[in-house]
């Protein structure tokens, strides 16, 4: 990604979202990014995605400049991002249309059992509770083979405990499947926790202020010295005092 | 409380309740009758003298008759209402500019009530079922575009967005994403605009053409002001009123397009 800027039109008036971004990721990394809200993460993530242009700057994947959104980058959405009118396997079967019968129920029962809803295959969302709904939306998305997985603010709509939960999943899923994850948090201990190095975003227009490089091997001891120096770090970075 | 839980409660409530409602048209009837009885130099007829009509209607087969040439001319009507009006709808709804240029015309016609156009119709139809027909056509026309009009705009983004970041085509985009999203509110306003057509029905034959329920209404007035053919007329309009909308609303139920009912 080199130079990419951002301005919105508004009312007539132009608001500069994003300046002068540039950010290299390299295969299978695991990227957060952070950033105050409002600043522009999720502006950030749908330019990466295709479904907005930069007004200046290009992103590259592979060498090949983004034209829209593709099946070899999938986003997942904070949240609703499932179809109510289709099942477990409906949605998980939702970009598999070029398959075969065959092919396709062997990657929905590969999938179903990857993000752990055995049993759930006939159910409908609105009968699925919001982390099964979002471990559902990354079982559609990894269903297409895509290189990357952007997740805007996944589990920002989750209870705390869940949302603990669905890291150590997500971790696991990685793990078993390697993709290069972009991950957009407005949660430091989240950002932590999960990425190999964490992006923070100024307030708007942003602007990228620092990349901290977290250098401890998962499963990650969150009471660990290190882990609580990195936090620290990053909460210093971001401008948060260390009390509340 | 989810919508499967309140089911379970509607359908667990005793006979009494449910029997209340019953109870309390019969008592109705019953005051009617008695009221009745104590004029009888009254033109209105009491509950049992509509039953009589009833009978009359059926033992002469007029009943049957003017039901089916009644459902024929709404359902014709209707039919091709909704053939035109919800991919219309669906596609101005779609694109923007579109919308921006119909939707003042849209916003015109859509005010004037369809027995307006009763003129029109017998102009360019002339007396008889096309005119019938027309006038159901052009009461559906408008609540139906709107309807496809306002179930695009309100498909969440999210959703299409997943379509285009799947690599849809046009027509599959179309079939899985734009379709299944719009069902449940067109079923809803199909459920209304199908009540339109019916009042509109009674409406168009008093005056296009000489059967059917409506007919039934105005030539039992003017053929010697048969009040108890009138309101056994309009006893057997409710009923079907009815009956067409327990239909539709039974379509909501349908597993596949009840998911945005279901609270989430």
């Amino acid at each position: 990604m080199e130079h990419v800027s951002m301005v919105f039109d508004r009312d007539g008036k132009s608001v500069p979202v994003l300046d002068d971004i540039n950010l290299d990721v390299s295969e299978e990394e695991f990227i957060c990014l952070v950033g105050p809200s409002g600043c522009g993460k999720s502006t950030l993530l749908n330019l990466m995605g295709g479904f907005l242009s930069p007004t200046s700057g290009s992103i590259t994947i592979d060498g090949e400049a983004v034209h829209g959104p593709d099946p070899r980058r999938i986003l997942v959405f904070q949240e609703r991002g499932v179809f109510p009118w289709l099942t477990v396997a409906g949605n998980i079967g939702f970009g598999l249309s070029k398959l075969s019968r065959a092919e396709r129920e062997e990657r929905i029962t590969h999938y179903v059992q990857l993000v752990r809803l055995q049993g759930f295959e006939q159910t409908y969302p609105s009968d699925l509770s919001g982390g099964m709904k979002q471990r559902l939306q990354v079982a559609r998305a990894l269903a297409v083979n895509p290189d990357i997985l952007y997740l805007d603010e996944p589990f920002g709509a989750l209870d705390s405990v869940t949302r603990l939960i669905m890291r150590g999943e997500l971790l696991r899923i990685w793990q078993a499947e390697r993709r290069t994850i972009i991950f957009v948090t407005h949660d430091i201990d989240e950002a932590v926790q999960l990425a190999d190095r964490v992006v923070v975003l100024s307030s708007r227009p942003a602007k990228i202020e620092n990349i901290l490089t977290i250098d401890i091997p998962h499963p990650r001891n969150i009471s660990s010295r290190r882990y609580l120096e990195l936090r620290d770090d990053l909460l210093s970075k971001i401008g948060l005092a260390y009390t509340v | 409380m989810t919508a499967i839980e309140q089911e379970k409660r509607s359908r667990s409530l005793s006979l009494s309740t449910r029997l209340r409602p019953i109870a309390f048209i019969v008592a109705l009837l019953v005051l009617w009758q008695i009221a009745v009885s104590r004029h009888p130099d009254q033109l209105l007829p009491g509950p049992l003298g509509v039953i009589r009509a009833l009978a009359e209607l059926l033992r002469h087969g007029l009943l049957p008759k003017y039901v089916v040439a009644s459902l024929f001319r709404v359902t014709w009507g209707f039919a091709l209402a909704a053939v035109l009006a919800v991919p219309l709808g669906l596609t101005i709804g779609w694109y923007r500019r579109c919308e921006m240029a119909f939707n003042p015309l849209v916003q015109i016609f859509r005010p004037i009530s369809p027995l307006a156009w009763i003129p029109i119709a017998i102009l360019w139809f002339g007396v008889g079922d096309p005119s019938a027909i027309f006038l159901i056509f052009v009461g559906c026309f408008f609540p139906l575009l709107l309807t496809a009009m306002s179930a695009v705009h309100n498909i969440p983004a999210v959703y299409i967005n997943v379509g285009r970041n799947f690599g849809l085509s046009t027509a599959q985009f179309v079939y899985r994403v734009l379709y299944p999203a719009v069902v449940p509110q067109l079923i809803i306003g199909s459920r209304i605009t199908l009540g339109i057509a019916w009042l509109v029905v009674v409406a168009a034959e008093m005056i296009a053409v000489n059967s059917g329920l409506g007919f039934l209404i105005i030539d039992a007035r003017n053929a010697g002001n048969r009040y108890d053919l009138v309101i056994a007329g309009m006893v057997i309009i409710g009923t079907i009123g009815l009956l067409l909308d327990l239909g539709m609303r039974s379509l909501e139920r349908v597993k596949l397009f009840r998911w945005s009912y279901s609270g989430d």
